[in-house]
């Protein structure tokens, strides 16, 4: 179980390299692309990529089973997926009366520990891989949802919030045989 | 006491990974057609599961045995399906299904940036580690068998 032992000192370290190793990567891709727009895509589909994978190791990690509605899903996501890959615990606010929207509200953005947005970058999402991450993560247990920030303290908004939208459940379906 | 065989299937049913260890008597099709049939019936048993259950279910379906062998099988909450095929004598393979999940598939496959996670696995180290950690259990004994 080295392996295990391994994991637990992952877990403390610092997590200032991760956070400038995204810094470094959202300045080359601001230097690859002229516009944020784009490179707001991009990081979004980063996201997508890392998160589609990064769910098994959250499944496996966690040994939690299927959520049962929304509100469920919410809280694992703030108080045990953010607490697992981030440390922090965002709080969940703003539910629509549905209870098929939500917002997650991050006091302080790990991501965005030393940054300084430049004023010709004012409609860069910085941290958007995190949509990314949290669609392509939801995507995989057959949840469709859409993932904006609708504010970023980068931006000069008190705090960041995440807005988290349902949209459908994904049906399973049985592959299309030749009979 | 044995292991006879193992498959992994993704949640569009494309079989991931299939291996045997001590399988005496072939299905005498074609091994794409075996994980088809194989895949089909697991649908239709979740959903026969389901729908017959006269209470809610957490885990839904989880093994089933004939006058031979014992079909375990473990699904996670992704749709990851992984199917274990042993005799009678072992009547629980959960934590054993869980590890090959965790330990073995997450570590070595979604870890592996190289293996794309819809198409069968050619990752030589994930089968060779299966290989040996299905030998290592406790129940793996073909000669006794």
């Amino acid at each position: 179980m080295s392996r295990q032992s391994n994991r637990t000192t992952d877990k403390k370290m610092s997590s200032e390299l991760f956070t400038l190793t995204y810094g470094a990567l959202v300045t080359q891709l601001c230097k690859d692309y002229e516009n944020d727009e784009e490179v707001n895509k991009q990081l979004d589909k980063m996201g997508y990529n890392i998160g589609v994978r990064l769910i098994e190791d959250f499944l496996a990690r966690s040994t939690i089973g299927r959520c049962q509605d929304f509100r469920e899903t919410a809280d694992i996501i703030a108080k045990v997926a953010f607490k697992m890959y981030l440390g922090i615990t965002p709080s969940v606010t703003n539910w629509s009366p549905a209870g098929d929207e939500f917002s997650l509200i991050l006091e302080n953005n790990p991501l965005a520990d030393f940054v300084e947005l430049p004023d010709n970058h004012n409609t860069l999402i910085y941290s958007n891989l995190l949509s990314g991450v949290l669609r392509g993560a939801l995507e995989m247990v057959q949840m469709a949802v859409d993932v904006k920030f609708v504010q970023d303290t980068l931006r000069g908004d008190n705090v960041t919030e995440i807005r988290m939208k349902f949209i459908k459940r994904i049906e399973e379906n049985l592959p299309a045989g030749e009979e | 006491m044995t292991v006879h065989n193992f498959y992994l299937f993704d949640r569009n049913g494309n079989c991931l990974f299939y291996n045997e260890w001590n399988r005496k008597k072939q299905a005498g099709i074609s091994k794409e057609e075996e994980f088809k049939l194989m895949y089909g019936m697991l649908f239709s048993i979740r959903s026969f599961v389901s729908k017959m259950a006269p209470l809610d279910m957490k885990d839904g379906f989880l093994s089933f045995q004939t006058s031979k062998y014992h079909l375990h099988y473990y699904e996670t909450p992704s749709g990851l399906k992984l199917v274990l095929n042993t005799d009678l004598s072992v009547s629980n393979a959960r934590e054993t299904l869980q590890h090959i999940y965790s330990n073995l598939y997450v570590e070595l496959v979604v870890k592996n940036p190289s293996c794309s996670s819809t198409q069968t696995l050619d990752s030589e180290l994930f089968s060779s580690r299966l290989d040996s950690f299905i030998r290592s259990l406790p129940f793996y004994s073909p000669r006794a068998a």
